[in-house]
């Protein structure tokens, strides 16, 4: 240990338990076999670089950003939906101030993307993109439309089940997640190999969110929620 | 107050094929970080991402964290005693293209910390469909005086070590080339973070 001048301390992260994370490589899920590394990953002691990340403002969040049903002239086709929830740490603490951002298929379960050849509709009123920001109680709100299952490539006869991508930026980079939400009861867990990816069945199940009828607006739209946790600080303040 | 304890992280899952609908629309790539304020030394990264069978990866998203000129975060938990170029953020996002590759138009940052000094770097997290999770690497800079001494280079196996310095363009001053070699012969260094 040299001498400091200075000691800047640093607050390591706490890794998640292992099963309750994917692997990188998971063979039912085919496009992961070339694209997950098969070396082993260094160990990271966390410094600085590990435990700050981008800090943003309300300036990236506009009206109806969180409101997939009003960013077109008409109101998209689909089963209105709330959704809902909190962003804690791993402490349980709310974290404020956090980018979320959504994007999602339509009801027909088609994705406004080049890519998407599945043969549904697209929705003119439907973008499927959204993006907010939690309160000071680490509370946010979507309003969108429930979308649609729809099939892929990945195994014969395969569909995903309805599923709202998340991506979430919480205080550090290394507590980024992206993630999916998913819907209580979908038959199509059983089959799905991103579902299926987490090893741990509690863990999974944090995926779905839970119908709500505390949210719930009667003669509008259901309520969804899903609180969303991500790694944060260990309690001992170390100095590196 | 008594916070709720041990609460086990949401699992991750793919960003998937269409992330770009959101995450990387023109109004919310961020190709650029050094503004015409910005001061240091002006850098272009080419990132190019390749998978197993030294394919390009067209549909990768890459996050980018980085300190200023001074080796300072813009963030509260970086209490080096050292002042932020203002109006620095730090953040970059980019999508590779068809050739699987970006480029990332940035200041190069200064060594980080005071203790244990760490070379300039860049921390990246690559998303991708057939990624259930994100993966982690760092870009330093090829020829820097100050990675030998890198804390976290030394960690890594000496014959893996040039997986994580950008190579200087030739005859393109300012110009630096990254591979993300996502599997393989020459798979870049990923951390466990």
């Amino acid at each position: 240990m040299s001498p400091a001048t200075t000691r800047v301390p640093i607050r390591p992260y706490a890794r998640p338990p292992k099963d309750s994370q994917p692997p990188s490589l998971y063979e039912p899920y085919r496009a992961t076999m070339k694209r997950a590394p098969l070396l082993p990953l260094v160990l990271l002691p966390h410094t600085l670089s590990e435990v700050t990340g981008p800090v943003f403002g309300h300036e990236k969040i506009r009206e109806n950003d969180n409101d997939l049903t009003s960013q077109h002239a008409g109101e998209p086709l689909g089963e209105r939906i709330i959704v809902s929830g909190r962003v804690l740490d791993s402490n349980g603490r709310p974290i404020p101030s956090a980018l979320l951002e959504i994007w999602q298929a339509n009801s027909a379960g088609r994705y406004r993307h080049v890519n998407d050849q599945h043969p549904a509709p697209l929705d003119p009123n439907f973008s499927g993109a959204g993006r907010t920001m939690t309160d000071e109680q680490g509370n946010y709100r979507f309003v969108t439309i429930k979308p649609g299952a729809y099939p892929w490539f990945n195994h014969y006869n395969a569909w995903r089940p309805a599923h709202i991508h998340f991506s979430i930026f919480g205080t550090a980079f290394i507590s980024r997640l992206v993630t999916q939400m998913y819907f209580p009861g979908d038959p199509l867990f059983a089959y799905d190999p991103i579902f299926q990816s987490i090893p741990d069945e509690r863990a999974r199940q944090r995926m779905i969110s839970k119908f709500d009828l505390e949210t719930t607006q009667p003669q509008w739209a259901k309520g969804f929620k899903f609180d969303i946790v991500l790694r944060g600080p260990e309690a001992t303040p170390f100095e590196t | 107050m008594k916070p709720e304890v041990g609460l086990v992280p949401t699992p991750s899952q793919t960003a998937g094929p269409f992330f770009a609908i959101e995450l990387t629309t023109d109004e919310h790539c961020v190709r650029c970080l050094s503004g015409a304020q910005a001061k240091g030394e002006r850098v272009w990264i080419t990132f190019r991402v390749l998978d197993g069978d030294g394919v390009p990866v067209n549909d990768a998203m890459l996050e980018i964290w980085q300190a200023d000129t001074h080796g300072k975060y813009n963030h509260p938990d970086d209490q080096q005693p050292k002042e932020l170029d203002p109006g620095w953020i730090g953040f970059g996002r980019l999508a590779s293209g068809a050739d699987g590759t970006c480029v990332l138009e940035t200041i190069k940052p200064g060594s980080v910390g005071n203790n244990t000094m760490q070379a300039p770097h860049l921390a990246v997290a690559v998303f991708a469909r057939g990624m259930l999770k994100q993966l982690y690497t760092r870009v330093y800079f090829s020829g820097d005086a100050a990675n030998d001494a890198d804390p976290i280079l030394r960690l890594v196996p000496p014959d893996r070590r040039h997986t994580l310095l950008a190579r200087p363009e030739p005859e393109s001053a300012g110009h630096w080339l990254f591979d993300v070699r996502l599997q393989g012969d020459q798979e870049t260094v990923f951390f466990d973070v």
